[in-house]
C-alpha cells in the first residue's frame, strides 16, 4: 500500500466497496473523453508529479503550494463513502484523504470567505478531452463555506490504500459524499475563497439540469433521469436513492429552511 | 420485383446466396454483445452497455435500410431492393431488444417508473414512439401482408420509417449529456439519405449516365 498504517474513519459506511476494477474503469472525467472507459484509457498523459495548487482569494495565506507542502501537516485516513452519480448509478469507494476543513483552517479564511471554488487543471496537452469544447474548460466547482468545512467533506489523494489513479482525479480531488458526483472535482490546481457564489461548470452549461447545490435528492428529478432509484454498480436490481445519499443525519441541517426543489 | 423474375434467364440468381451471408453478419453485433455480457466483458455497467449497444445497432440498421433506395438509384442495380426487408427487420430486431433491455434489465418491470419516464423524460418518450412506429412495419413486412394491403397502401404505411428514423436519432441526441458529436453524425447521415429522396435529387441521380 502507498499509505501504510491508515486509520479507518468513523465516518466510513459499512457497505461492501465497489471493485477496484469498476471504480477505476467507469469514470466521468470529460478531460479525458466523454465515454466512461475513456479516462482509464487516456489519463496516462497526465503528469501529477510535480504538482502545485494555487490558493487565492479571501485567505490569510495565499500562494502556490506544492502538493507535498499541502499534504504534509495532515493525517490521512481511510473513508468508505457512497458515491451517487447524477446519471443514476452509484458506488461505494474507500477513499484515502483528510478533511478539507483542516486545510481551510490552515489557510486562514477571512471573514469575507463565504464560498470555496476549485479549479481542475487546464492543459489540452495532458488532457486530450480538452481539445474539444465539450465543456467550458477549465472545470470549476464550488461549495458554500459551511459545506466545505463540514467534517464529511474530504480532500482525497488515494483509494483502496493506493495513490489516486489519474482517471480518478490524481493527485488531489474533492469528495462530497452527499452531493452528486460532479461536485467532487478532480485534479485540483486552484482553490479560491470568495465572497460571492462562484459559477460551476455544469450549472453554467445547463442551469435547469444541474444546480449549484446538487444535493442527492430522490424527490427532485433531473429532466433526463428520475432520481428516485439508482443502480449500485455490480448489482442487478435498482435500489432506492436516499436523501442526501444517506448522509441526511449529518448534513440536512445545513439546508434548514431552504426549498430544495428550487435550490437543487 | 416480379418484373425482374420474368426477365431472368438460366443464370442462377445470386441474391439468396448473398443473403445467406448478410443474415449471420447482421447477427454478429448481437452475438458479440450477449457473449460479452455472459463472460463479464461489458465493463462495470453491463446493463447500460448492453442496452446502448443494441440501440446503436438499431439505428445503424435503420440507416442501412434507408440507404437501399438511394443506392439502387446510384448503382442501377434493382437486386439491391431485395435486401431492404431483411435489413429493416434487423433494425426492428435490435430496437426490440433495446426496448426489452430497458423494460426488463434497467427497470425490471417497474411499470410506475416506466410510465413516469415515458411521460416526463422526452428522450424516453421519443424513443418509445420510434419503437411503436416500427411495429406495424415489421408486421406488414411479409409478402402476404403486402399483397393484402395493396401496393399503394403498403407503400404509404411504410413511409412511417422516416419519422421512426428521425425520432430514433432525436432520442439519441436528447439522451446525451454534453458530447453531441455521435448523434449529430447519425443526424447528418439521415439528412443525406432523406435529401436523396427529394424528387429533383432522386431524378438527377437516376438520370446520371
Amino acid at each position: 500500500p502507498d499509505f501504510p498504517g491508515l486509520k479507518q474513519s468513523r465516518f466510513s459506511v459499512d457497505e461492501p466497496p465497489t471493485s477496484w476494477e469498476s471504480v477505476t474503469t467507469y469514470n466521468n472525467f470529460y478531460e479525458f473523453g466523454t465515454g466512461k472507459e475513456d479516462p482509464a484509457e487516456n489519463a496516462h498523459t497526465l503528469v501529477t508529479d510535480p504538482w502545485s495548487v494555487t490558493v487565492e482569494g479571501e485567505v490569510e495565506k495565499p500562494g502556490s503550494y506544492t502538493f507535498e507542502d499541502l499534504l504534509k501537516p495532515h493525517t490521512l485516513e481511510e473513508r468508505v463513502y457512497r458515491m451517487r452519480c447524477v446519471e443514476g448509478w452509484s458506488m461505494v469507494i474507500p477513499w484515502v484523504g483528510f478533511p478539507l476543513a483542516n486545510l481551510i483552517r490552515r489557510l486562514g479564511p477571512t471573514s469575507r470567505a463565504k464560498y470555496v471554488e476549485f479549479t481542475t487543471l487546464h492543459d489540452p496537452q495532458q488532457m486530450p478531452g480538452q481539445r474539444r469544447t465539450v465543456l467550458d474548460w477549465p472545470y470549476v466547482e464550488a461549495l458554500r463555506i459551511d459545506e466545505a468545512m463540514h467534517p464529511l467533506t474530504l480532500m482525497a489523494v488515494g483509494l483502496y490504500g493506493r495513490e489516486l489513479p489519474n482517471q480518478n482525479g490524481a493527485p488531489l480531488r474533492l469528495v462530497v459524499p452527499w452531493k452528486y458526483g460532479f461536485k467532487s472535482i478532480k485534479s485540483i490546481v486552484r482553490i479560491r475563497l470568495t465572497e460571492k457564489q462562484p459559477q460551476n461548470t455544469w450549472n453554467e452549461m445547463a442551469p435547469h439540469e444541474y444546480g449549484f447545490y446538487a444535493n442527492v435528492n430522490p424527490a427532485v428529478s433531473h429532466p433526463r433521469w428520475s432520481q428516485a432509484r439508482e443502480r449500485r454498480i455490480g448489482e442487478f436490481l435498482k435500489r432506492d436513492t436516499l436523501p442526501f445519499n444517506g448522509y441526511a443525519e449529518q448534513v440536512a441541517h445545513l439546508y434548514k429552511g431552504m426549498d430544495l426543489e428550487r435550490f437543487y | 420485383m416480379r418484373a425482374r423474375a420474368a426477365g431472368s434467364t438460366v443464370r442462377k440468381d445470386p441474391i439468396p446466396r448473398i443473403k445467406a451471408l448478410v443474415f449471420p453478419a447482421a447477427l454478429l453485433p448481437a452475438l458479440y454483445l450477449w457473449f460479452a455480457t455472459l463472460t463479464g466483458n461489458l465493463g462495470a455497467n453491463p446493463i447500460e452497455a448492453l442496452i446502448r449497444g443494441h440501440g446503436d445497432w438499431a439505428l445503424r440498421f435503420l440507416l442501412l435500410t434507408l440507404a437501399i433506395t438511394p443506392l439502387r438509384r446510384l448503382s442501377r442495380w434493382g437486386g439491391i431492393m431485395r435486401f431492404r426487408r431483411m435489413l429493416g427487420l434487423f433494425a426492428f430486431f435490435y430496437a426490440t431488444i433495446h426496448l426489452l433491455g430497458y423494460l426488463v434489465l434497467d427497470q425490471f418491470f417497474a411499470w410506475g417508473a416506466i410510465v413516469e419516464d415515458i411521460i416526463e423524460r422526452p428522450f424516453i418518450t421519443v424513443g418509445m414512439a420510434a419503437c411503436v412506429l416500427l411495429v406495424p412495419l415489421a408486421i406488414t413486412s411479409t409478402r402476404k401482408m403486402q399483397r393484402r394491403l395493396g401496393g399503394r397502401r403498403w407503400l404509404r404505411l411504410h413511409r412511417l420509417v422516416y419519422p421512426a428514423a428521425a425520432l430514433a436519432v432525436l432520442h439519441f441526441y436528447l439522451m446525451v449529456k454534453a458530447d453531441t458529436r455521435e448523434p449529430l453524425i447519425y443526424a447528418f447521415l439521415l439528412a443525406i439519405l432523406l435529401l436523396m429522396r427529394l424528387p429533383p435529387v432522386a431524378w438527377a441521380i437516376t438520370r446520371k449516365p
